[in-house]
């Protein structure tokens, strides 16, 4: 039985991070792609040239047939909590379903009603009308995106929040402070502008591909020319606030922040890794080294967590064993402490059961003491408390490096498109090309980052994945998973066929 | 000010609410019945592009209102959220799948080289507005035939069937509901064409099309209703939260709410007469009726299940851990901050309309799909 709920659990987030990344391939190019249609219809607008409308339909195609696909894996998202971690549903659905509700009301409704217009109206509204309406579509869009990262950023960071013995659940207090959370902030205001930095790419990719096939070469140097401003922005800001989220993760989520450094032992001038080898065999607690090869930057990582390159960042060891001198109380005397809470909650609901006022008070002060570490109490060993370390770390590493490189490329771009010596360059256009696909790698790494590196919470130091599912068989969420499966790469081949073509076919005549 | 209410007010307005986006939803599912509609009612392939870019223009919207009928529940009602999504998992999972394949359909369609071919798509469109109204239509029912399951201490659920929700395909009351959802959706969605293209062979064929699935809903309608007023239902008692079986409880409730009865009649009066109107008179405008009349009815169901002391996703196998509006509910608080957010509700609707009304002053023709300035676009 107890290696059934396993594999439910483990099927059950195998599909999570399933259908999670496919949603993903598409949405970030919608947010991005949205305002850079925005942009290419307001100068059609603001200039009456008719070339510029050519272009904007032409990237309003591609967006069309990314957008479907984005809706279509989107709508199991929203679902699945119910389905596959209905526990977690019950358990948090008082504070996690509102910006959920909300999204629907102030976001998709923007999206679907103005969208029609977008694409079918350029005869049936005016010309302002349909320029207002393709703002809507590119403000409904990141709106709901604001949302939907207002409830990943409580599961990160789970703040202005009570538990109710009585419903065996958590209830919000305050609306404000949950929408308002830094790391509500931060997962907004990264996720956004590095989708625009992905978008960006994207443009700048198809258009790389005309100039050198020496096709649409007017269209591809304006669309160039847009998009490497907005992407040399969007960059200064996805690396700036994604400090700020390591800032953050400092102190709300160390273990995440130690994963991400491979750091096992925590220190003052703590290094950061610019780049290392992961050594497999390394295991919370034993002698051997953390790394193969590695190059560090000494003192940085303590700059990134306390804004002082000679302060304490703790390590995994510190997390799971506890550190006295530093005052960090370890995985270890949390799951003591935890499986109090736990014991004391079940107690509770007994003698409130048997109308024992009593012993329920008795049961319920102890159970105070001890609740912030409720969700320990269903761990068994403080290992568990620790994320898969090699792929966090390799994730971070890649989407930092390239979110490094990215800006460079934006620059030289942006460089040559002033002189007006694009063309000339066809280095730099298949650099371009490349980059397409590194957008969405990093892209990609940034989630694993986000969610891998929290593990094993859903909810942080709260609600651990393993009590947050459904209990159903796992054949059934294994059958589920490969539906999903064949379902999407069917979808994806589907889509990326139908790009490519209208790629081929280029903007209208 | 909304702070100020009781607690019960809330969980009725939420209700009320719900019930609104649910029974709106139903009244948008013309396009599901017009996607069923694009192998038998068009006489050829332009026809057949007619009708699916007239729901075309609607598909999103209709898909948006079931994502927040999802989002209000699981904000308003956390516990049937988790409780009914989480049991009867394959009969939400299928009803899911259908609205991926829809998603696409539209979109990829038309489009060259879009690997399946046209003619998947159109069979995925048909399966949203067959299987998935369907099964929607079973899951509804289960709101009054009830469903196998208990809730732990925690209100963790455990589901008595491995079908997972399947075995409410096996209700006779649960399938035609089911029907009648797909019949009525097929008539809605022929009255919105006659109302939007503007073809005159394909409109003729649309106007008898509505009657006739207009007819065939009438014997699943019938059965929904025989049963809804000779059933036992399950009654909640307000003071203790017990539930019971009470025979003929869905007739006591109609009756002690005699607006639901207006609701009901009203809503069944004003669809027939807005398939009459279209069919036999030769109006354009049915769709209105048809639409309306909808979302009465959905508002008189969905008050059935929910008001007068009834619980609205009962449990047949622990009566007691049976749903009702009062223990399935948000706290308080969050009930409160959902209100104040629902007053945006008018807004969007505002602006809806005002979109739908500019897309919509004009039908659609064959000629735009063609040679239109958007026709590359077409779906
Ligand atoms: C120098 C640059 C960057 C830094 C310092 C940085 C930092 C971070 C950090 C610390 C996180 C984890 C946040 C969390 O777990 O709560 C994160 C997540 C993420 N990153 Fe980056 N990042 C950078 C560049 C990029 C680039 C170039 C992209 C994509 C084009 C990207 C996309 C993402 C995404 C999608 C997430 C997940 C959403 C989130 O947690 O905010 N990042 N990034």
């Amino acid at each position: 039985m107890g290696n059934d709920i396993l594999m439910t659990v483990n099927w059950s987030r195998a599909q999570f991070a399933l259908t999670a990344m496919y949603h993903w391939i598409f949405v970030p190019l919608t947010l991005g792609l949205s305002f850079l249609v925005a942009f290419f219809e307001s100068i059609y607008v603001k200039t009456g040239d008719e070339s510029w409308k050519k272009l904007t339909k032409f990237w309003m195609t591609l967006f069309g047939i990314n957008f479907a696909i984005g809706v279509a894996t989107g709508i199991i998202m929203e679902f699945q909590f119910g389905t596959n971690w209905s526990n977690y549903s019950w358990m948090v659905g008082d504070i996690f379903g509102a910006p959920l509700a909300v999204e629907g009301i102030f976001a998709f409704f923007l999206e679907a009603t103005f969208f029609a217009v977008m694409f079918f109206g350029w005869e049936r509204a005016s010309k302002r009308f349909h320029l207002f309406s393709t703002w809507m579509v590119a403000i409904g869009s990141n709106l709901s995106a604001v949302w939907i990262l207002v409830a990943n950023g409580w599961m990160q960071n789970p703040v202005a929040m009570a538990f109710n013995p009585d419903k065996a659940r958590f209830e919000m207090q305050n609306f404000f402070d949950v929408a308002l959370s830094p790391t509500a902030v931060q997962k907004f205001t990264h996720t956004t502008s590095s989708s625009f930095l992905l978008a960006s790419l994207f443009v700048m990719g198809i258009s790389g591909l005309f100039l050198l096939q020496n096709r649409h070469k007017e269209m591809a140097k304006r669309s160039m020319v847009v998009a490497s401003v907005l992407g040399l922005v969007s960059s200064g800001f996805a690396a700036f606030n994604g400090d700020e989220s390591a800032f953050h993760i400092a102190h709300r989520q160390p273990m995440k922040l130690a994963a991400m450094e491979g750091l096992y032992t925590g220190t003052e001038k703590a290094p950061i890794v610019a780049m290392g080898i992961i050594n497999p065999d390394k295991k919370p607690g034993d002698n051997l080294p953390a790394f193969k090869q590695e190059v560090i930057v000494p003192g940085m990582l303590s700059l990134l967590a306390n804004r002082d390159p000679n302060s304490f960042v703790p390590g995994i060891n510190d997390l799971v064993y506890g550190n006295p001198t530093r005052k960090i109380v370890g995985a270890q005397e949390r799951i003591a402490s935890g499986k109090i809470a736990v014991a004391e909650l079940a107690k509770y609901k007994e003698a409130k059961k048997a109308g024992d006022q009593a012993g329920a008070q008795a049961a319920l002060a102890l159970f105070n003491q001890h609740k912030d570490n409720l969700g320990y109490g269903y761990l068994n060993r403080p290992e568990e408390a620790v994320p898969p370390v090699a792929l966090t770390f390799y994730a971070f590493h890649i989407m930092v490096g390239l979110g490094t490189f990215f800006p460079i490329v934006f620059l030289c771009v942006l460089f040559c498109s002033v002189r007006g010596t694009l063309e000339n360059h066809r280095w730099l256009s298949a650099i371009c090309f490349a980059c397409l696909f590194l957008g969405y790698v990093a892209s990609q790494a940034g989630w694993v980052v986000a969610e891998v590196g929290r593990q094993p919470w859903a909810i942080e130091g709260l609600l651990p994945v393993g009590v947050a599912s459904t209990a159903i068989a796992a054949g059934s969420v294994k059958t589920t998973f490969f539906i999903f499966l064949f379902l999407f790469t069917g979808l994806l081949i589907a889509e990326i066929g139908i790009m490519v073509k209208q790629i081929k076919i280029g903007p209208e005549a | 000010m909304i702070g100020n209410l009781d607690i019960t007010v809330l969980q009725q307005l939420w209700w009320l609410i719900a019930s609104v986006v649910g029974s709106l939803f139903l009244m948008l599912t013309f396009v599901q019945g017009g996607q069923t509609l694009i192998f038998t009612l068009p006489a050829s392939e332009e026809e057949k592009s007619l009708i699916v870019n007239a729901m075309g223009r609607k598909w999103e919207l209709t898909f948006t209102t079931l994502v927040l009928f999802g989002g209000a529940l699981f904000a308003a009602f956390p516990l049937f959220y988790a409780t009914s999504f989480g049991g009867a998992y394959w009969v939400w999972m299928l009803i899911l799948f259908t609205f991926v394949l829809q998603a696409v359909s539209y979109e990829y369609r038309k489009k060259p080289n879009n690997v399946l071919g046209a003619r998947t798509y159109e069979i995925f469109m048909f399966l949203n507005g067959s299987v998935g109204i369907l099964l929607i239509g079973a899951a509804v029912g289960t709101f009054f035939t009830g469903s196998r399951f208990s809730l732990g201490t925690y209100n963790q659920v455990t589901w008595g069937t491995p079908y997972h929700g399947l075995e409410a395909a096996l209700n006779y009351f649960n399938v035609a509901f089911g029907l009648f959802l797909v019949f009525l959706a097929r008539t809605l969605g022929a009255l919105y064409l006659v109302n939007h293209v503007n073809h005159e062979a394909l409109v003729a064929r649309a106007r008898k099309a509505s009657l006739i699935n207009l007819a065939l809903s009438l014997p699943f309608l019938l059965t929904v209703l025989y049963g809804l007023l000779t059933m036992p239902g399950f009654a909640v008692d307000p003071a203790t939260g017990v539930v019971s079986l009470e025979q003929g409880k869905y007739l006591h409730n109609l009756l002690g709410m005699p607006i639901v009865l207006v609701l009901l009649l009203v809503g069944l009066v004003s669809v027939v007469w807005g398939v009459v109107a279209t069919a036999l008179l030769n109006k354009n405008r049915g769709i209105w009726f048809g639409g309306l009349g909808t979302v009465l009815v959905g508002l008189a169901v969905f008050s059935l299940a929910g008001y007068h002391g009834t619980a609205f996703y009962p449990s047949l196998t622990d009566l007691q851990s049976s749903l009702t509006i009062y223990n399935a509910s948000s706290s308080k608080f969050t009930l409160t901050v959902m209100s104040y957010v629902a007053l945006g509700v008018p807004f969007v609707l505002a602006y809806v309309a005002y979109v739908w009304r500019v897309m919509d002053s004009k039908q659609l023709t064959l000629a735009e799909l063609t040679t239109g300035e958007d026709a590359r676009k077409m779906y």
